[in-house]
């Protein structure tokens, strides 16, 4: 059960896959067109249930309860070789007859 | 508010809710037909050029500084033939606040809508262009949501648009997160109507206007320097990453204030065989923006955006129109720091490929200018965005460039020689232009009037 006033993220589908357009790639058409916004919980509730939240916005959103405490998943990702030979080869084809 | 928030209902009621949000009423623009008066609506934001330079500087916005890429331009000489290699400079917009050129389309939106009394400011963008209005927000003390195309339908996202929604959060704002397709601009409406806030528009006259000050900045700076060194020029080439169209015609109309007659080069980066609607090919690209995907169609039917009618009409400012691979962008990215000591971001330095080859075209007394940058850092940088390609499936190595196909390779270069700028037919373009005026404008008549047809000549630039 996570706490009424926990920084918490919802999920909530804006469109099922039989409401969106026409216009749009068959791939796409096959999903539904899914949201996810921030906020604090307005009164307990399980993950996976129907939740409220208030926004940054001090918007009322409600959807299915995610995740608390959403972390920020930012990072340099795995080494890629292939990078580290990019500026030793320009630096050899540039300064090598100096 | 009406109560209906079915899509039909809310697509049904775009104009007004656009009218509402803007504060300007598109239609008094409008002039015959398919016409309408561009310049009388880019007259209409009420600031002059003064004001809005004005506005920026209050907020730290623009006067960054330009840079000689001296050993990029050593290398492009010992890559062309005798005699040529022109001198490459480059406007580092990753001095802005929020580290690029796109504080200086948010400052202008954003302050208007402080005048004017709203109470926060809604933008649609996965972009640097979020964190730039979340800033300005930020400083004016306005409320402030972004709506992001950020995700797949498995909720994986582009390491580069993950990182914008921490900036924007870092910034005050919130973020509403979608998975692909057009229709987020449904949800976009229902969050302007809801909440009564102002649309800072990528594509508003007040965004558009406030990158004018970049080509005066550019022209300025460069008659400057070559002023110092005994003889004043202007730039021969400006090279600009084109996608919606807005630098690409704000950089252009900064550049004429100055008559700097510098031929304009848009770049984009070739995403040929991706669709940026398709939920399989979203995370198949490694580049967000200043693609193809943006740069084709913004550039043949302007009027796509989320204005009724768009101040970024890039057909009207480009010279000349060519594109570069992911894999080239890359590698020019990687030797922009490990060459010039400039770890700058990835996307920022498509215009910065071509003109490493189109720099080897030209004599070397010739100046070409590169008219941005942008931030780098976790998330959006080649690492993590080259990581996350492999993750993905794709196929990196060295090689030559014509051979990678978006969505299944990235090819890096085998030797610096092999980076090209390869010319679009902007013919073509001009063609389809037309035929999308004619399509989806207003006009019911068998042929076109004057005033129309003028229209036209200059929508095309001919």
């Amino acid at each position: 059960m996570i706490k009424k006033g926990t920084w918490v993220i919802i999920q909530k589908t804006i469109l099922a896959p039989d409401q969106r357009p026409d216009n749009i790639p068959e791939d796409t058409k096959q999903t539904p067109l899914v949201m996810w916004v921030k906020g604090f919980l307005q009164e307990d509730t399980a993950l996976g249930q129907p939740a409220t939240i208030k926004t940054k916005m001090n918007r009322t959103e409600t959807g299915t309860l995610q995740e608390a405490n959403p972390p920020t998943l930012v990072d340099y990702g795995e080494y890629v070789p292939e990078i580290t030979q990019i500026g030793t080869q320009a630096r050899e084809i540039l300064f090598s007859d100096i | 508010m009406s109560n209906d928030t079915s899509y039909n209902a809310v697509m049904g009621r775009k104009s007004e809710i656009l009218k509402q949000a803007t504060n300007i009423d598109f239609s008094q623009f409008e002039m015959e037909g398919i016409a309408f008066d561009y310049e009388k609506m880019m007259a209409s934001i009420g600031y002059t050029f003064d004001q809005i330079k004005e506005i920026q500087q209050r907020q730290g916005v623009g006067d960054t500084p330009i840079l000689e890429l001296r050993n990029l331009t050593a290398l492009a000489r010992k890559c062309a033939k005798p005699g040529y290699g022109a001198r490459i400079f480059i406007k580092d917009e990753g001095a802005n606040p929020t580290g690029s050129f796109k504080d200086r389309r948010a400052v202008t939106s954003v302050y208007h809508a402080k005048r004017l009394g709203y109470k926060g400011v809604v933008a649609a963008t996965s972009g640097n262009y979020g964190a730039a209005v979340a800033s300005q927000a930020a400083a004016l003390g306005l409320g402030c949501i972004i709506v992001q195309e950020c995700y797949d339908s498995k909720q994986v996202g582009q390491p580069e648009i993950l990182e914008k929604t921490r900036k924007c959060e870092a910034l005050g704002a919130e973020v509403i997160q979608m998975t692909v397709g057009p229709e987020l601009f449904y949800k976009f409406l229902l969050v302007l109507e809801e909440t009564g806030y102002f649309s800072a528009s990528l594509y508003s006259p007040y965004g558009i206007a406030g990158v004018e000050t970049l080509g005066v900045e550019l022209a300025d700076q460069i008659r400057s320097i070559t002023a110092k060194e005994g003889k004043q020029r202007d730039p021969d080439a400006v090279i600009v990453t084109h996608a919606g169209g807005g630098n690409v015609t704000g950089t252009t109309r900064g550049l004429r204030r100055r008559n700097c007659n510098s031929q304009v080069v848009a770049v984009s980066v070739n995403l040929k065989g991706l669709h940026m609607a398709s939920d399989e090919h979203f995370n198949r690209k490694s580049f967000t923006t200043g693609h193809t995907g943006f740069g084709f169609p913004f550039a043949t039917w302007p009027d796509r955006s989320d204005m009724p009618r768009s101040a970024a009409r890039p057909l009207r400012y480009m010279d000349k129109y060519v594109l570069v691979n992911q894999g080239e962008v890359f590698y020019i990215t990687e030797l922009l720091a490990n060459l010039e000591g400039l770890e700058r971001g990835p996307a920022g330095n498509t215009s910065l490929s071509a003109a490493f080859a189109l720099a080897q075209e030209m004599p070397q007394d010739n100046i070409i200018v590169v008219q941005e940058t942008e931030y780098t850092g976790a998330g959006k940088h080649i690492q993590p965005q080259l990581s996350f390609a492999r993750k993905n499936g794709l196929n990196i190595t060295f090689g030559e460039p014509d051979t990678e196909v978006a969505g299944q390779s990235i090819v890096l270069p085998k030797h610096p020689t092999m980076i090209k700028a390869r010319e679009v037919d902007l013919g073509k373009m001009r063609n389809s232009l037309i035929r999308n005026h004619l399509e989806h404008g207003n006009t019911t008549k068998d042929r076109l009037s004057k005033i129309e047809l003028d229209f036209l000549a200059e929508e095309t630039n001919v």
